[in-house]
């Protein structure tokens, strides 16, 4: 057994192509204040050829770069997706075998949008369990694929891309970097949120979903700090799942955050990429260090299924 | 036990913290849509504040019949 592990490094990617609400406005009955009022985004990103297995080896390629580890040393790769059209060969045997990374335990989890805090959990756990020691996450998704163009209400909503991160054991005496996972779901609402049958496409009741997300996470949320021993008041930064900036505001509302704290909105420039958004949206704020290393932040993901999860780490 | 008029005045807050409807525009005939500006998500912040408020619940498929401040005054005085 280990003390636990923590993230050393992060690493993201978003496809060139950007398309605006203007752009969008041009295709179907909706605008720019309409969308931004609703749900804060401005822009998405949308993959052209890209697969999500391209998606998640560009991200996790620069997550492997910064993290100081070479391929040799990742021992399990995890792909949190709910949109990959290839079934098998998984995704993350797919990035193993293109960053050269050689006989990994290598799985793909499907959680829908809080499936980077399940892996994180699951890989935390493996390495507490000393069944890994060098775990490269990735939450991918290509939500364009799903995305039925002639709804409206859902088609304003989402984006492509990827996040990723390099996990490791601490060295005995160390803190621990991620903190215990706070992990569930609602069977039972989950009919609010669907991707179904074979040539599925994203289909959501709004208003269930935005109800659940403002009523229900806080708590959970705050529990989530308990499990880590820290207080919401200390907590350096939030970074929730980027699906709606009214709902990270009920969120926000309800855990009495200091004043200081940093809460991620990048779906303002990225739209909802589910199991990416929060890997996304914590590289792009390490990157331009808004968060200072050691310093503690929530992570929690949430969506189909319904499901949720979160942990408290150390910003890598 | 709470008369129209006072759950009218009680939405009327609520609708006035959650959505900035000024009290005034508020009356039973309004929609909260069409007359009142409230869009589907301020709906459910409207719902939810009602349900602590009035001590009532509001089920997510019974939302979509809450059309007016009458609509949601009659539920509400029928079930609290």
């Amino acid at each position: 057994m280990t003390a636990g592990s923590r993230i050393v490094a992060m690493g993201h990617y978003q496809p060139s192509r950007v398309v605006t609400n203007d752009d969008l406005a041009q295709v179907m009955d909706t605008n720019d204040q309409w969308i931004r009022d609703r749900v804060g985004i401005a822009e998405r990103r949308v993959a052209d050829q890209e697969t999500v297995a391209d998606m998640a080896t560009f991200a996790a390629e620069k997550a492997l770069a910064s993290s100081g580890l070479t391929a040799a040393d990742i021992d399990m790769v995890a792909v949190a997706t709910c949109s990959s059209a290839d079934r098998c060969p998984n995704v993350a045997t797919r990035v193993a075998s293109r960053l050269g990374i050689a006989t990994p335990a290598a799985f793909d989890l499907n959680t829908a949008c809080s499936g980077f805090s399940y892996a994180l959990g699951t890989a935390d756990h493996a390495i507490r369990a000393a069944a890994a020691h060098n775990v490269l996450i990735i939450g991918a998704e290509k939500l364009s694929d799903l995305t039925d163009w002639t709804d409206r209400s859902t088609a304003v909503l989402f984006g492509d891309g990827a996040g990723a991160a390099v996990v490791t054991a601490v060295p005995d005496g160390e803190q621990a970097g991620i903190g215990p996972v706070l992990w569930g779901s609602a069977p039972e609402r989950g009919e609010a949120l669907t991707i179904e049958g074979w040539r599925p496409y994203i289909r959501q009741d709004g208003q269930a979903v935005f109800r659940w997300a403002t009523t229900l996470l806080a708590p959970f949320a705050r529990e989530t700090c308990e499990k880590a021993g820290v207080r919401p008041d200390e907590l350096a930064a939030f970074v929730p799942h980027q699906a709606n900036v009214r709902i990270i505001d009920g969120i926000v509302k309800r855990l009495d955050l200091n004043p200081a704290c940093v809460v991620a909105k990048d779906l303002v420039e990225s739209g909802n990429t589910s199991a990416a958004s929060v890997p996304l949206a914590l590289s792009k704020l390490i990157e331009r260090r808004e968060v200072p290393s050691g310093a503690p932040v929530l992570l929690f993901g949430f969506g189909g299924g319904l499901t949720y999860a979160g942990q408290v780490i150390r910003c890598p | 036990m709470a008369t129209r008029a006072d759950i009218t005045s009680g939405l009327a807050e609520i609708l006035e913290e959650v959505a900035g409807v000024s009290p005034d525009d508020v009356a039973e005939e309004k929609s909260f849509t069409d007359d009142l500006d409230v869009d589907s998500l301020s709906m459910v912040e409207v719902v939810v504040a009602a349900e602590e408020k009035f001590g009532v619940k509001i089920p997510d498929n019974e939302v979509q019949n809450l059309k007016t401040v009458g609509d949601a005054v009659s539920y509400i005085e029928a079930n609290h």
